[in-house]
C-alpha cells in the first residue's frame, strides 16, 4: 500500500520492462504497450539483457536466488529514466518489494530508488502522459480484471478503468467481486491446483454474468489462468491485455 | 478434535473444496461479515488513524511486554486476582485442573476462548473426569458434535440451521425438531441456564489486559461471558501474554477495531471489565479470580523483531472473512485451532513449520488480509518467511522446524532458473526454445499440475525479445 | 519471564501512544445520537422529564405485565421508586430487593422478571450505558433477570469511550466490575442470522432522565 504518489512531468525516454509471461507467452501486447507509449513522442528503450522480476522465487520462499534476478534488472535498468511496466504485478514486485528484498544491505538506498522509478503502464499513461484516446472500434461490451497487485500494491485500478472509459465505443462492466483474486497466484497455481482452480471458476463465473465476451486486464499471468482454466471447462471467454485492447481500437 | 498427528493438508483442502454445502453456507456468512464491516468503517480516513494508532499501541506494548506483565501480575495481585504463569499448554491445562481439584468441583462453564481451544483443555479436562461445558451459543452448538471451531470468532459458520436443528434435536434430551432460529436459541438458552444456575467454576479467555489498573477487558454478545464471570463462585481467565496493553485509555480504540471488524458492530452488547473478586460488603461476583498467562512459544516469536508483528493480533477473524483461500476451505480443513491467514503465520511459529509449515502454501499473496488487518500486521510478509524457513537449512532458519522442506530438485530448480534470468544469452536461447518446442513440453511437474484445471499454456513463436529486436527499438 | 525479557527488548525506542481526538457533540445531540445507536440494536430508549420519571418506568412496566422488579433501595433511584409504589401500585410488579449473597439470593434471583439499575453515564459515539456495580447494586442485576431497566441521567453522556474514562479518572479507582451495554443479550451464532435475549436480558430499556 502506497502514499499517495507524486507524478514527475512527461519525460522524453522511458525504460520498458517487458516481463517474463508478456516475453514468452504474450508479446502481442509488450509491442501494443511499446507502441502507446511511442505515439506520445516518447523514446523507448528496451534492455535487452532484462529478464524477469524475480516475484516467482521471492514469494516461494527463495529470496536469495530473487535477489540475484532483482539485481540483474537493477543492474540492466540503471540509468535514471522511469521504468514503464505493463503488469501490476512484476511493477508491485519492483516498487514495492524490491526495497524489502534489499533490506539492510548496501544496495537497499538503490533499491528504493530504483522503485520510485517504475511505474505500472496504465498508470503511466494516465497520470504521467495523461493521453486522451479516440476509439475507432465497433461497439462492444467488456469487463476489466484487476490483479491483487495493480489493486493492493500499485493502487491502478482506477488508472486503468478510466482508460478503458475513455473508449466511446467500449461499454465497461464492472464484476461484482472485483476485488477478490483470480486464483493465480504464482507457485500457489501448481501447488494448490485444486483451490485455484475454484477460485477460477468463481472468477470465470463473474466474468460471464456480466455477458461481456472480453476480459481485460493489465496482468497477463491472471488472463493466462483465467482464460486458460475457461478453455479446461469449454466456457467460452476472451482475454485481452489493456494495452493490446486499447492500441487496436486507437491506431488507425 | 482434529486428529494433529495425521495433518493432511492436501486431502482436507480436497475435502473442503468437494462440500457445496460448506461453500455455500461460508459464502453467505463471509459475504455478510464483509458488508457489515464495510459499513461500520464508513469513513476511510478514521479507519487508517485508528489502524495506526492500534499499530503502535500494539508495537509499544509488546517492545514493553516484560514490564507490563510484571506491572499486571503486581496490579492483580493487590487486587486479589491470582496469576498463574504457563510456558506451555499441558502446563496451563495443569493449573486450570488444580484449581478444579482446589474446589472440588466437577463442571467447568466456559466463555469463549481461543487460547483454551489453544490448550484443548476440553480434551484435557474430559480425561480427567472433569465436563467442560461450552456457552457460547456457536461453541455450544459444535460442542454438540465433537467439533472444533471452525472460524475465530463465528465457530459454527460452517453449519446452516437446518443441520444444527438436527444436531439440537438429536443430542439434546428433549429438544423438538425446529429451524426457527428463536427457537434453537431458546433451546440452548434453556439448556444452559439451569447450568449457569448451578454452576462451580467458570472458565473464559480475555480480550485485554490492562497492566495500569489489573483490568481483564473482555467483550461479547450474548451475556454467556458474563455469566461464566459472575455467577460461579470462581473464576479462572486464561489469556495469552501478547494480551496485554499498558494504559486503560487504550481499550477504546482497540475495541472499536475489535468489534468493527470482527462483526461490524461499533459495540458489543457487553464490554465486560473486571478488576478484582468480589470484595466485603459486596453480594455477588466470584470469591476467587485466577489469571492464567499463557507462553506456548510466544516468548519465541517476540524475539525476532520480524516475527513479532504476527502477536499484534486482536483475534478479529476479519483476515479469515476476507481471505479467498478461507473463504472456499473454512476453518476445519487447516487442521489447526487457528486457521486463515493469520493461522498461516500463527501455527507454524507455535506448532513448528516441519508440522504445520504446509499451511503457509495456501495463499495467493493477494494481500486481502493485510489490506483489513485492524493492526496492521504485514501477512503476507509474513507467510513469505515461513515458506523461506521451510527452506532454509541450518544457520539462517530461526522458526522451529525450520528448512523441513529443504531439497535437492527444488533448490536446484531456482538456482537453474536464476541462472537463466541473470545469464542474458542463456534468457534468449531458453525462450527461443520455448517458442519452437513449447508445445512438445511433456505433461509432468508443475505443467502437469498448471493443466489439472487449466488448458497447456501457447508459447509465442518470437519472444518480445525478438520482436523488439526486428522491430528496431533502442535496446541499449 | 526470563524467556520473554531476554525476548523483548526494553522498547524505549518505541513511543508511548495517545488517544485519538474525542468526537464532540452538543446536549440534545447526545441524547439523540444515544438514543438512536441503542435503538438500532433493540434496546427500548425513553427520553423522559427528571420530575416524573417513575410515573414513565410504571408506565412501561404495566404494559408488561410482571411478578417482580429487583431494584436497590439504597441508590438515588430507590427511595423514588419507593414512593411512587407506594402512591399506586396497581398492575405493577412487586419491588424485591436483593438479600444477602448471591449464594442464598440466587433461587429468587433466577426467577426474577426485571430489575432496574443505575448507571455512571452513558456513550454517544458508540451508544452504550456504563454500569459500575457495588454492595448496594449488585452485578447481576444487570444479567440475570430477563429484563433490564436502566436510568441515566442526560448530563452524564459523554462523548466517548475515551471521554468517560478520562473524565471519572478510571485508571486511579477501577471497581470489581464496570460493564459497558449497549443493548439486549444476541447472538448471530446460526446462519449470521440476528436473535436477542440468548443467555442475558431479552430486553434493555434505557431511561434518559431530563
Amino acid at each position: 500500500m502506497q502514499a499517495k504518489r507524486q507524478y514527475p512531468s512527461k519525460p522524453d525516454k522511458v525504460y520498458f520492462f517487458g516481463t517474463c509471461v508478456i516475453d514468452l507467452i504474450y508479446p502481442d501486447a509488450g509491442m501494443a504497450a511499446i507502441q502507446l507509449l511511442e505515439r506520445e513522442g516518447l523514446e523507448v528503450i528496451f534492455p535487452q539483457d532484462q529478464s524477469c522480476c524475480g516475484q516467482p522465487a521471492f514469494n516461494s520462499g527463495f529470496p536469495d536466488e530473487a535477489r540475484k534476478v532483482a539485481r540483474e534488472q537493477m543492474r540492466v535498468f540503471h540509468r535514471d529514466y522511469p521504468i514503464v511496466v505493463p503488469s501490476g504485478s512484476c511493477a508491485g514486485m519492483m516498487r514495492c518489494h524490491y526495497p524489502e528484498l534489499f533490506e539492510g544491505t548496501e544496495l537497499q538506498a538503490a533499491a528504493e530508488k530504483f522503485g520510485g522509478r517504475v511505474f505500472e503502464l496504465t498508470e503511466f499513461l494516465t497520470r504521467v502522459l495523461q493521453v486522451k484516446l479516440e476509439d475507432f472500434g465497433a461497439p462492444m461490451k467488456v469487463t476489466w480484471h484487476s490483479s491483487c497487485h495493480a489493486l493492493r500494491e500499485m493502487g491502478v485500478t482506477e488508472d486503468s478503468k478510466s482508460l478503458l472509459r475513455q473508449l466511446k465505443n467500449v461499454e465497461l462492466v464492472e464484476l461484482q467481486n472485483e476485488k477478490e483474486c483470480c486464483g493465480f497466484g504464482g507457485t500457489f497455481s501448481v501447488k494448490h491446483p485444486e483451490i485455484s482452480g475454484s477460485m477460477a471458476r468463481d472468477k470465470i463465473d463473474d466474468i460471464q454474468a456480466t455477458g461481456a465476451p472480453v476480459v481485460i486486464s493489465g496482468d497477463c499471468a491472471c488472463l493466462l489462468h483465467i482464460t486458460g482454466a475457461a478453455e479446461k471447462l469449454r466456457r467460452p471467454l476472451r482475454g485481452r491485455h489493456i494495452a493490446e485492447f486499447i492500441w487496436e481500437r486507437t491506431h488507425d | 478434535m482434529i486428529d494433529q498427528t495425521a495433518f493432511n493438508f492436501k486431502q482436507n483442502i480436497s475435502k473442503a473444496l468437494g462440500d457445496r454445502q460448506l461453500r455455500a453456507n461460508l459464502k453467505s456468512a463471509m459475504d455478510g461479515l464483509k458488508a457489515k464491516r464495510l459499513n461500520v468503517f464508513a469513513d476511510d480516513d478514521e479507519l487508517q488513524q485508528l489502524r495506526t494508532l492500534c499499530n503502535a499501541i500494539k508495537k509499544r506494548a509488546l517492545s514493553r511486554l516484560p514490564q507490563l506483565l510484571e506491572q499486571l501480575e503486581e496490579k492483580c495481585a493487590q487486587n486479589g486476582i491470582q496469576v498463574h504463569w504457563a510456558e506451555t499448554t499441558d502446563a496451563a491445562c495443569r493449573i486450570v485442573l488444580d484449581i478444579m481439584k482446589q474446589h472440588g468441583a466437577s463442571r467447568l462453564l466456559k466463555g469463549k476462548s481461543m487460547v483454551s481451544e489453544e490448550m484443548h483443555l476440553n480434551q484435557y479436562l474430559q480425561k480427567k473426569g472433569i465436563e467442560a461445558i461450552e456457552t457460547d451459543l456457536g461453541e455450544f452448538i459444535i460442542q454438540l458434535d465433537g467439533e472444533p471451531p471452525s472460524h475465530i470468532i463465528v465457530p459454527a459458520v460452517h453449519k446452516n440451521k437446518d443441520q444444527i436443528a438436527k444436531t439440537f434435536h438429536e443430542k439434546i434430551p428433549g429438544a423438538p425438531y425446529t429451524e426457527v432460529v428463536e427457537e434453537l436459541n431458546s433451546i440452548a438458552r434453556k439448556n444452559l441456564r439451569q447450568k449457569f444456575f448451578e454452576g462451580q467454576i467458570g472458565l473464559s479467555g480475555v480480550n485485554f489486559a490492562v497492566a495500569e489498573t489489573g483490568t481483564l477487558c473482555l467483550v461479547e454478545n450474548e451475556g454467556n461471558g458474563r455469566m461464566c464471570t459472575t455467577v460461579p463462585p470462581v473464576h479462572i481467565a486464561v489469556m495469552g501474554i501478547e494480551k496485554v496493553v499498558e494504559r486503560m485509555e487504550e481499550i477504546p480504540p482497540l475495541l472499536r477495531l475489535l468489534t468493527g471488524s470482527a462483526t461490524g458492530q461499533l459495540i458489543t452488547t457487553y464490554v465486560n471489565m473486571i478488576t478484582s473478586p468480589r470484595k466485603p460488603g459486596e453480594k455477588d461476583g466470584p470469591k476467587e479470580v485466577h489469571l492464567v498467562l499463557l507462553d506456548n512459544g510466544r516468548s519465541k516469536i517476540l524475539a525476532d523483531a520480524e516475527l513479532r508483528q504476527t502477536l499484534y493480533c486482536i483475534r478479529c477473524g476479519t483476515c479469515l472473512n476476507h481471505c479467498p483461500v478461507y473463504t472456499r476451505l473454512g476453518g476445519h480443513a487447516y487442521g489447526f485451532v487457528y486457521p486463515g491467514p493469520i493461522g498461516e503465520i500463527l501455527t507454524p511459529q507455535i506448532e513448528g513449520l516441519d508440522v504445520a509449515g504446509e499451511l503457509a502454501t495456501a495463499s495467493t499473496l493477494c494481500n486481502a488480509c493485510e489490506e483489513v488487518c485492524p493492526v496492521m500486521i504485514p501477512i503476507p510478509r509474513l507467510i513469505r518467511r515461513m515458506r523461506t524457513e521451510s527452506y532454509a537449512k541450518n544457520s539462517s532458519g530461526t522458526v522451529k522446524g525450520h528448512g523441513y522442506k529443504a531439497n535437492f530438485l527444488e533448490s536446484t530448480a531456482w538456482t537453474v532458473w536464476a541462472k537463466m534470468n541473470t545469464i542474458p544469452w542463456l534468457n534468449s536461447l531458453n525462450s527461443r526454445m520455448l517458442g519452437l518446442l513449447g508445445g512438445l513440453l511433456p505433461k509432468a511437474g508443475p505443467l502437469k499440475a498448471w493443466m489439472s484445471v487449466r488448458s497447456k499454456p501457447k508459447f509465442a513463436a518470437k519472444s518480445l525479445h525478438q520482436r523488439v529486436k526486428e522491430r528496431g527499438v533502442n535496446r541499449e | 519471564m526470563s524467556n520473554i525479557r531476554a525476548a523483548a527488548g526494553d522498547g524505549s525506542e518505541v513511543p508511548a501512544t495517545a488517544c485519538l481526538p474525542i468526537a464532540t457533540y452538543g446536549p440534545q445531540e447526545k441524547i439523540d445520537r444515544l438514543k438512536s445507536l441503542m435503538e438500532a440494536v433493540k434496546a427500548e430508549v425513553h427520553v423522559v422529564s427528571k420530575k416524573d420519571w417513575p410515573t414513565a418506568v410504571k408506565s412501561v412496566l404495566r404494559q408488561r405485565k410482571l411478578k417482580t422488579l429487583l431494584y436497590a433501595p439504597e441508590t438515588a433511584l430507590g427511595p423514588e421508586l419507593e414512593t411512587a409504589w407506594q402512591n399506586d401500585s396497581e398492575g405493577l410488579p412487586e419491588l424485591v430487593v436483593y438479600e444477602g449473597e448471591i449464594e442464598s439470593f440466587k433461587e429468587t434471583l433466577f426467577q426474577t422478571d426485571a430489575a432496574i439499575t443505575t448507571t455512571v453515564g452513558a456513550i454517544a459515539e458508540t451508544g452504550a450505558v456504563v454500569l459500575w456495580p457495588d454492595s448496594t447494586e449488585p452485578r447481576l442485576m444487570s444479567l440475570v433477570p430477563p429484563v433490564h431497566i436502566a436510568v441515566v441521567e442526560s448530563a452524564t453522556i459523554y462523548n466517548s469511550f475515551c471521554e468517560i474514562i478520562q473524565t471519572q479518572s478510571w485508571p486511579e479507582k477501577m471497581p470489581t466490575n464496570v460493564i459497558l451495554i449497549s443493548g439486549p443479550s444476541k447472538t448471530a451464532d446460526i446462519e449470521m442470522t440476528l436473535a436477542f435475549g440468548v443467555h442475558g436480558p431479552k430486553e434493555l430499556i434505557v431511561f434518559i432522565l431530563k
